[in-house]
């Protein structure tokens, strides 16, 4: 199980990136993390002309906060993610994400960005950036795109990212003051993808779901907002009615894909589960507050 | 720029404390490298792809899938592996307790295993039985059922706690 | 034979029996130093890569290997019709012991027709594994897809697909254990249960994949193979015949092996075709299995659906049981142990623990187009127990009794044994009623029993799982391997030498998988002669310097090997003796030996060091009068005579959490008592058991290779193929009820796999305790989300 032969880049520029871009189109891969890449490699799944190692591109680095927002380099690693005091205090939805990703040599050298960008339909971080309603910049030879989590996602491994575009950073909102997260996930070992998960994001004023977001992920092709339920929760009392609408809404909102894990009615059937689990544990959440 | 489309490159990095300098073929990964070119035989392949951590080493101070990486990536970087990582005495508290308490048979997966839990016991910081297993299950044992293993690493950690 | 005297050293308190000794491997392999296969390098070495059957059926209509040949570093390319020409004739994986059996004939790399997706067609031997994978790339095979067999369930329909043409009715064997009267007891009975259970196929996956080195020398022609295997001679016996080498020109040595579960009995057909490419290329040849290849080349096992029926009288006494086993094989039986021993395993021992005299058990095999089947940890133990105690649960829950004391007033009482079971084995030292006592005690029985009755109360639904076991270990050659033909010693042996230097060196057939065979053989070994462990090495793994032996397999072990072992010490002890007598003008009754040196038996007044001994008896034998001529070397042979088996019993008890919303099992603890005679390393001993319960509970919750309608393997990788990690599993108490065996002096039953056997059937019937207040009940294994709720009706 040996790679196939491939040419090899250390990009010490951006622009160097963009090029090598323009150059291989479709047939290069940009090596972040290679967590999920290198595998694929390994297994002869992929056979890219050359690999674009974008690991010492110091200006993708690092976690910082800004004017209502947090950015998260694409390089920053999911271990740098876990231990940021930046992320535990302004984003407490990935930070509670975190944990679930993988295992620690895994965290150590996997990337954020790499995560985003691959988009695979059961991992953690595409859900959260798309619960926080989070932005995603990429760059290419041609400029500088900024896309919005909920245009991003496309299908499965899709993302609205062009093939001589790189993602730089993704930008998250801070969560506000009087929201609270929640992220919860069924994996049959820990670390494993998920086979069913939702991260939730919602402000609760008393007893009343001013509004929420939730974003199912592991059951369909891409992590999926579930706009009907959303709507079925917000201004609305968390109680037996609400919750019955909102699991009702379920069915319009995901469209599960059956995989080796299970069947689709199983995978709609453990996402409403967390649904009411989520939202009982917002509202808990909220009230201790 | 490190512009290769050559099959092969050249890479300086220290490895154990030595510092080496080889031609890599650019799509092989750092085990691979640790094994074929330093014999270094001490980090072992089980899957290739990342799941089972029998080829765990440290790189840049922490510890990561050793065929998730690729030796030209290394370029630079320090690199222990479990023979350093033996000969430094780091854990020789860790590799007594795990002989002591039996917690490896075929011993495949111990180097990688030892390489995980080195990470967990330089945090300093106490963890239960639970935590022991969350931290190590990234790393496959076939054969002790992590029962023993979990033994020596808390037995461990509450010798250097109560050091 | 062992005297009373040697046997009462056995149960001396500073005695090296019963002691935790640790293991020098471990001290080896900890610090990196291990040396596997792979590790082990030779000068020139090539690797070999395979293309392998992307189809479960086809018929390969032309293969051009002309572009693979021309690719950088390539050495070698070889079709199977090449590699065939190299070998004497094709395996045929039947044992005549399996009347009526049938199989094809294969050979190591398939010919004109694959028959199962990931078969081995064209070897590539290139410089490097990355420079043999390219050309694997580059081989083109022209192939005619056909209809595989690929359910069990409709392999035997008439004008369905086959397997293989000489096999128009894809069934490998059948076999029935009838005691006669099992229609008239359960018509006659007050209870009738019936329940249909499905298992899954698993694979071993051993961390180390199989790997292989292989050197041939011409000049010599001697054929050395460094092989991870469990049964060196077994591989030099057909290693030998397949590829026409003499056998006693052919060395295997195992190096350090990285885990094998019984994966590594076996002969792979790659393997032959990467010791041909040695022979034929002259230079070493090494293959070590990807993880991708070995999900669909080594060894799967436990595919089969059980139909189980029990008869009860309404006092809840088990008047009959009957199953009827439906086996799923592969394409081919696996050669040269077969891929029937696994359902004729689930015949001899399901229920074998109870008293009932009726038993019916009907076993069908039947090929398909899939990867071939054989022996895997504890054999067809998972399933026959997991059949047996799940019966036995729905039979105490009818009478409305106590999992616990249903099976208490059921199973054959200690006292009762020797006794010949409903199956038709005699089983003897069994200790069915101490196991249970000591595993209540263990688990706290009545509190954990009131502490769920709590928690259910509050909405958390906890299950208590109980599940007793027998356990065949060690074969003797009345059985399998012996009458049946195949080349396999089932009795093993030791070779014992006392150097000049007192040093003693001891060479067992028997060999070290990480279990600590080596240790335990030299605890056997220095407490029989009287010397120290550290004045002890054993030798193992190696066939120029072993007696010959089988090797491990089926917990035989420290049953069989260990006895050879002992009773060789013994040997050599008395000669010993009769030496020191001479020498001291004393009787060799009237003197012992006590760590390392003769002394006056009683007095424990030393005489003479052994090192004294070896040095006379090696150098300065001209001391000796002319009549006495020292060898200082013992070999001995052990097997069994009468028995089938030397049986073993135990008890597993299991708690864990039942979310009946998401259907997901949380173990809690896990409990096992168990009696594999006398023990020998308690502390190896516990963890043969806590692994081998985990390598069970894998397979309970987790492990499955699913297969498609086209009988392709959809989950081969460790991605997706799901193996139990440290998280999820449990802490594991295990406690051991001590009843040497009556078969041989030493008394060591074997212990290798009585985790895996029960572990099983012990959470099934903790899941099922679980479910109980929502009557839902789960028949399958693995028992994934999904079957949980399904059994519930969620999904």
């Amino acid at each position: 199980m040996k790679a196939p032969r491939f040419s090899y880049v250390r990009a010490e520029s951006l622009e160097q990136v963009f090029e090598l871009l323009k150059q291989y189109g479709e047939d290069a891969r940009i090596l972040a993390g290679g967590q999920s890449l290198i595998p694929t490699l390994n297994m002869r799944l992929s056979q890219p002309a050359i690999l674009i190692d974008i690991n010492r591109l110091d200006m993708l680095k690092g976690i910082s906060a800004g004017d209502g927002a947090v950015r998260i380099g694409a390089l920053a690693r999911h271990a740098e993610v876990a231990e940021s005091p930046v992320i535990a205090a302004r984003l407490p939805l990935i930070a509670a994400a975190m944990p679930h990703v993988a295992h620690v040599a895994v965290r150590n050298r996997g990337t954020f960005g790499g995560s985003v960008a691959l988009a695979d339909p059961a991992a953690e971080m595409p859900a959260c950036v798309l619960a926080l309603g989070g932005t995603l910049v990429v760059a290419g030879a041609r400029g500088r795109r900024e896309i919005a989590a909920e245009d991003f996602f496309r299908g499965l491994y899709e993302t609205a990212r062009e093939p001589d575009e790189i993602l730089v950073e993704v930008r998250v909102p801070t969560e506000a003051p009087g929201t609270v997260s929640v992220f919860l996930e069924l994996a049959q070992r820990h670390g494993d993808f998920a086979i069913a998960g939702l991260a939730c994001h919602a402000r609760i004023e008393g007893d009343t779901v001013a509004d929420a977001r939730l974003v199912y992920f592991a059951s369909e092709d891409r992590p999926r907002l579930a706009k009907g339920a959303m709507a079925a929760l917000a201004g609305k009392a968390w109680n037996d009615g609400t919750r019955a609408a909102v699991i009702g809404a379920l069915t319009d909102d995901l469209d599960p894909m059956t995989n080796l894990d299970g069947g689709a009615a199983m995978k709609l059937h453990l996402q409403r589960v967390l649904t009411g689990r989520a939202l009982d544990a917002a509202v808990a959440q909220a009230r201790a507050a | 720029m490190t512009m290769n489309t050559e099959d092969t490159a050249e890479i300086t990095c220290t490895v154990n404390g030595e510092r080496v300098t080889r031609t890599v073929r650019v799509r092989q990964h750092l085990v691979d490298f640790l094994r074929g070119e330093l014999q270094l035989t001490g980090s072992h392949l089980g899957c290739e792809h990342g799941i089972c951590g029998a080829c765990s080493v440290r790189v840049g101070g922490v510890v990561v899938r050793g065929c998730l990486m690729l030796a030209v990536q290394a370029d630079g970087a320090e690199i222990v592996t479990i023979e350093g990582l033996t000969d430094s005495e780091e854990v020789a508290d860790l590799q007594e307790n795990f002989v002591a308490r039996n917690a490896l048979q075929c011993g495949f997966c111990t180097p990688g295993m030892l390489m995980t839990a080195a990470e967990l016991l330089a945090s300093g910081r106490p963890a239960s039985r639970e935590q022991i297993r969350e931290f190590l299950s990234g790393n496959f044992c076939r054969c002790t059922g992590y029962h023993a293993i979990v033994d020596a690493v808390e037995a461990t950690l509450r010798q250097r706690l109560e050091g | 034979m062992a005297t009373k005297e040697d046997l009462i050293r056995l149960e001396r308190p500073n005695s090296y029996i019963g002691r935790n000794l640790t293991r020098s491997r471990a001290r080896r392999a900890v610090a990196g130093r291990g040396q596997y296969t792979d590790d082990v390098l030779m000068p020139r070495t090539a690797h070999a890569a395979f293309v392998r059957s992307p189809y479960a059926k086809a018929r390969i209509m032309r293969i051009d290997t002309a572009a693979a040949k021309e690719q950088p570093g390539v050495l070698l390319v070889m079709t199977g019709a090449e590699l065939a020409e190299r070998c004497t004739e094709p395996w045929v994986g039947t044992l005549t012991c399996f009347d009526g059996m049938k199989s094809a004939p294969q050979y190591p790399m398939a010919v004109d027709l694959a028959v199962w997706h990931g078969e081995p067609v064209v070897m590539v031997v290139a410089e490097t594994r990355a420079e043999a994978e390219d050309a694997c790339e580059l081989v083109e095979i022209e192939w005619e897809p056909l209809p595989p067999v690929a359910e069990k369930e409709t392999a035997l329909r008439p004008g369905g697909p086959v397997v293989h043409p000489a096999i128009a009715d894809n069934l490998a064997f059948r076999k029935t254990i009838d005691t006669g009267k099992v229609d008239e007891a359960f018509a006659n009975a007050d209870i009738v249960i019936e329940e249909t259970f499905e298992f899954g196929r698993h694979t071993a996956v051993s961390l180390e994949p199989r790997a292989l080195l292989a050197d041939y020398d011409k000049g010599t022609q001697r054929l050395t193979i460094w092989t991870s295997s469990q049964c060196p001679h077994m591989i030099q016996a057909v290693f030998a015949r397949t590829l026409g080498v003499p056998e006693h020109n052919v060395r295997i040595v195992a190096p350090d092996v990285g885990g094998s579960f019984g994966l590594k009995i076996h002969t792979f057909g790659d393997e032959v075709a990467a010791t041909a490419a040695a022979m034929a290329l002259g230079r070493p040849v090494k293959f070590i299995a990807d993880r991708l290849e070995s999900f669909v080349s080594d060894i799967h096992a436990r595919e089969n659906r059980v139909k189980g029926r029990i008869a009860l009288s309404k006092e809840g006494v088990i008047q009959a049981v009957d199953i009827d086993v439906l086996s799923g094989a592969g394409a081919y039986s696996q050669y040269p142990r077969t891929s029937v021993f696994e359902a004729n395993q689930i015949l001899n021992i399901t229920a074998g623990p109870y008293n009932h005299k009726e038993y019916r058990a009907r076993a069908t095999v039947v090929y398909m187009n899939k990867v071939p089947t054989s022996q895997y940890r504890a054999v067809g133990h998972p399933i026959g127990n997991s059949v047996g105690e799940a019966l036995v649960d729905l039979a105490a829950e009818a009478v409305g009794q106590d999992p616990v004391e249903f099976r208490r007033r059921n199973v054959i009482p200690d006292e009762a044994f020797p006794t010949t079971i409903a199956a038709g084995i005699k089983l003897q030292d069994m200790s069915h009623t101490a196991c249970i006592d000591e595993l209540m005690k263990r688990m706290d029985y009545d509190a954990l029993r009131a502490e769920q009755a709590v928690l259910r109360r509050q909405g958390i639904h906890r299950g208590i799982g109980i599940a007793a076991f027998i356990k065949g270990t060690a074969p003797g050659p009345s059985g399998y391997y012996g009458i049946g033909g195949a080349p396999i010693a089932s009795q093993d042996a030791c070779t014992i030498k006392l150097e000049p230097s007192g040093g003693v060196l001891c060479m067992v057939g028997v060999t070290d998988q990480g279990q600590g065979v080596d240790t335990v053989m030299g605890q056997i070994a220095a407490n029989a002669l009287g010397v120290s462990m550290e004045s002890i090495r054993v030798i193992s793994g190696d066939t120029d310097a072993v007696p010959y032996g089988g090797g491990t397999y089926a917990s035989r072990a420290t049953a069989i090997g260990g006895e050879a072992t002992y009773q060789a010490a013994l040997a050599l002890r008395a000669e010993i003796l009769v030496l020191a007598g001479v020498l001291l003008q004393a009787e060799p009754a009237t003197l012992d030996i006590v760590d390392g040196i003769v002394v006056d038996a009683g007095t424990e007044t030393p005489r003479i060091p052994l090192s004294e001994i070896g040095r006379i008896g090696h150098f300065q034998v001209a001391e000796l009068p002319n009549d006495v001529k020292p060898v200082l070397s013992a070999t001995r042979r052990f097997r069994l005579t009468d028995d089938l088996y030397i049986f073993t019993n135990g008890i597993h008890g299991a708690y864990l959490e039942v979310d009946p919303d998401t259907g997901f099992i949380k173990l809690l603890k896990h409990w096992v008592v168990e009696d594999c005679g006398r023990v020998i390393n308690p502390m190896l001993a516990d963890e043969q058991v806590r692994g081998g319960c985990v390598q069970g509970l894998g397979g309970a919750l987790y492990e499955h290779c699913i297969y498609d309608d086209a009988a392709q393997l959809q989950n081969g990788t460790l991605a997706d193929y799901r193996v139990p990690m440290a998280f999820e599993m449990p802490d594991i108490e295990v406690a051991h009820v001590q009843n040497p065996t009556t078969i041989s002096d030493l008394g060591a039953k074997g212990v290798g796999e009585s985790g895996t056997g029960a572990a099983p059937a012990v959470v099934m019937n903790a899941v099922n305790d679980a479910l109980r207040p929502f009557k839902a009940r789960v028949t399958c294994q693995p028992m994934t989300p999904e079957a949980v709720l399904r059994a519930l009706g969620k999904v």
